[in-house]
């Protein structure tokens, strides 16, 4: 009797022991886990935050319909990087090795990205990023993509517009992170192409408080036209306040990392003029009716501004088409094959609030000049320069 | 050098100086009642700004800075109260480490509380671009409010130290505590009372510059390294030294743009921070003899 207990309990043990590991794969089959890597608090939270809201908003909309391609429910496993390169890596590494997640999303800022780009490429994990900088997709890394518009297209659009005005002599002055950095190189690399002078290149402290001391070393310069301020921290309104409060009047440009309404909010009249390369979010409203791009911002708009009851930013935008792009591509290749995923990326066609997106596999970013248009701040508001 | 420029550099080195030395008062306070440094005075004058950007929807901006000083000051003495007051005969190393972990705590509440984003009170004057001529240089009304309210403090506060009976109780408790006791004087309550006194001042300093440096749940540490600085560069516990070591640091500041990029500014503070250290511990106004017979 006893052996017959144990034999029967053997065996029971044995096809529960069968039945789990049979019923695992097809679990994981069924579920797209995606990691994300966000700064969803320190000094780029500004970035972060909208992202992460996307992110957790899109999750839930995909799920509630089903999941991806009506099969892949989708399990979003997001980890604050509190905008530190160090931490970036190492989540990077924890959802790759021991998540075993089929893509990551973010990192919000290109330091953090091009700390992990490499290791993504090495273990055949796709990463579509929330950063600017061109060198995240140049050279090419062929599980690598972005969704923002690139540093350097921001750069041109900028300097086309002051050559329209007649503008040569300049200052670049950039927030000391990754991103400043990038710009700066970029600033000063295009700047002979349309004609343009550098003058002086000023970078300040993140944390800065009070930036009127560099002001008044620009200022020393009477021949300067124009100021770049290229930073994605919330000290750039600062330089706005300090400009303006010593009365000198030159225009003032700022990048696409300006593109968060919360800025003009804390900068006030000070920010009122400011001119800024940025995707069509901002203005969505403003829009002619036949823009390809209409219904996406619209809608995403929409969404995000009644579940979170704030306005859009362009940041959230991207987390918004990086998300969207690999559900697409996932819906498209039928498959959780990375590599089959991958390749569907490098030959698709995407509208999204950033632009356009033509990826090829020499293209990774996808987007062209059409994808910005300068905005300004007019009564604390976002509108279409013109 | 045009003297317009000079007057520009001057005048930017005199708001980073004000906004330094305010900061470093609240230091001197405590340090004169207990003979610590309270690590945790950066977020007073983080909770003081936030607070009152949290109030000013629903009350006038003068309002909404007195309430903000107020419920700052209660819980510079619920701080006290809960977590020093029991104490018994603490040493100063245990005091340090408690009020840094004050201020981590505090920080953490604040990120609960407020989240991460960066907000700021209104201008009390004009708005972020309105701006003063004073000599040439242009500079915002808010500037000459923080230079006010820090001359009102210090005033006030070498009053109180040097004549009133309070006053001479407090920095008899930090001289001597035991003695201070066998005086007849409750020493307890005297220190409670430092902590109220300094996270009032870290309150009012923090409503003052946020319109200027803007106020966020972090705020503190970068403050209070900075306070620190001046506080020792003058010599502990003196509060007038305290707002000419101040300038100092601030004039050294904003000249140095001059020659260095914006960035490095950190990077002289904690220079100076160090050298004070090493060459003259008792700072630039104190005296090496008293300063030997203190604990700290």
């Amino acid at each position: 009797m006893k052996n017959f207990f144990s034999k029967t309990l053997t065996v029971l043990c044995a096809v529960g022991a069968a039945a789990l590991f049979c019923a695992a794969p097809i679990m994981a089959a069924q579920t797209l886990k995606i990691g994300a890597i966000i700064a969803e608090t320190g000094p780029a939270s500004f970035l972060g935050q909208p992202e992460a809201k996307t992110l957790r908003m899109l999750t839930d909309e995909i799920n509630a319909k089903g999941g991806v391609a009506g099969k892949f429910k989708v399990e979003l496993l997001l980890k604050d990087s509190a905008g530190q390169k160090s931490k970036a890596v190492s989540f990077a590494r924890q959802l790759i090795e021991e998540d075993h997640v089929f893509a990551i999303l973010g990192p919000t800022r290109s330091g953090s990205t091009l700390a992990i780009k490499n290791i993504c490429e090495k273990n055949k994990t796709i990463l579509i990023s929330c950063a600017s900088t061109k060198k995240i997709v140049d050279p090419v890394a062929s599980y690598v993509f972005k969704t923002p518009q690139n540093d350097s297209l921001a750069v041109r659009m900028i300097y086309r517009e002051m050559k329209s005005k007649g503008i040569s002599k300049i200052a670049v002055v950039v927030g000391g992170t990754g991103f400043g950095k990038m710009g700066r190189m970029f600033l000063n690399k295009l700047a002979p192409e349309y004609g343009i002078k550098v003058i002086m290149n000023e970078s300040y402290s993140p944390r800065a408080t009070d930036l009127s001391s560099l002001v008044t070393k620009l200022m020393a310069h009477p021949e300067i036209q124009a100021v770049v301020n290229w930073s994605i921290v919330p000290a750039q309104t600062i330089l706005a306040k300090n400009m303006r409060q010593r009365k000198w009047n030159v225009p003032l440009y700022q990048s696409h990392g300006f593109g968060n309404i919360k800025y003009v909010q804390i900068g006030g009249p000070a920010t009122e003029g400011i001119i800024f390369p940025a995707g069509r979010l901002l203005v969505a409203d403003s829009l002619d009716a036949n823009n390809p791009q209409q219904a996406v911002l619209l809608k995403y708009k929409k969404d995000y501004e009644a579940k979170y009851k704030e306005p859009v930013s362009t940041f959230g935008g991207h987390a918004y088409d990086a998300f969207n792009i690999l559900c697409k591509a996932v819906n498209q290749a039928g498959t959780l094959n990375e590599e089959k995923v991958r390749s569907t990326i490098e030959h698709m066609t995407f509208i999204g609030t950033g632009g356009v997106f033509h990826f090829s596999p020499t293209d990774h970013s996808g987007l062209k000049l059409d994808a910005f248009d300068m905005l300004t701040v007019k009564n604390g508001h976002f509108a279409l320069y013109k | 050098m045009s003297t317009e420029l000079f007057f520009q550099y001057f005048s930017a080195g005199i708001t980073y100086g004000f906004l330094y030395a305010i900061v470093a008062i609240g230091f001197n306070i405590i340090y004169n009642a207990t003979g610590i440094i309270n690590f945790a005075q950066g977020e007073f004058v983080m909770l003081g700004g936030m607070t009152a950007i949290s109030l000013y929807p629903f009350m006038p901006l003068p309002l909404a800075i007195v309430a903000a000083v107020i419920i700052t000051t209660i819980i510079g003495a619920l701080v006290e109260i809960i977590f020093i007051r029991w104490l018994d005969n603490p040493s100063v190393l245990r005091m340090i480490i408690i009020t840094i972990g004050l201020s981590i705590l505090i920080r953490e509440a604040a990120l609960f509380v407020w989240g991460e984003s960066v907000r700021s009170l209104p201008y009390f004057n004009g708005n972020s671009i309105s701006s003063i001529n004073i000599m040439g240089a242009n500079v915002s009304p808010q500037v000459l409010w923080v230079i006010g309210v820090c001359a009102v403090m210090v005033t006030i506060l070498s009053l109180f130290f040097q004549l009133s009976t309070l006053g001479r109780e407090m920095r008899a408790c930090a001289a001597n505590r035991l003695a201070a006791t066998l005086c007849g004087i409750n020493t307890r309550n005297r220190i409670t009372l430092s902590f109220m006194l300094s996270a009032a001042i870290g309150a009012a300093a923090g409503c003052v510059m946020s319109p200027i440096t803007y106020s966020q749940y972090d705020m503190g540490p970068g403050l209070a390294i900075k306070g620190f600085t001046v506080a020792i560069l003058g010599g502990l516990g003196n509060s007038m030294a305290a707002v000419a070591a101040g300038l100092l640091l601030g004039l050294v500041e904003s000249f140095s743009v001059m020659v260095l990029p914006q960035s490095y500014q950190e990077i002289i503070a904690t220079s100076i921070l160090l050298l004070v250290l090493f060459i003259r511990p008792h700072g630039l106004f104190g005296n090496k003899d008293t300063a030997a017979l203190k604990e700290f």
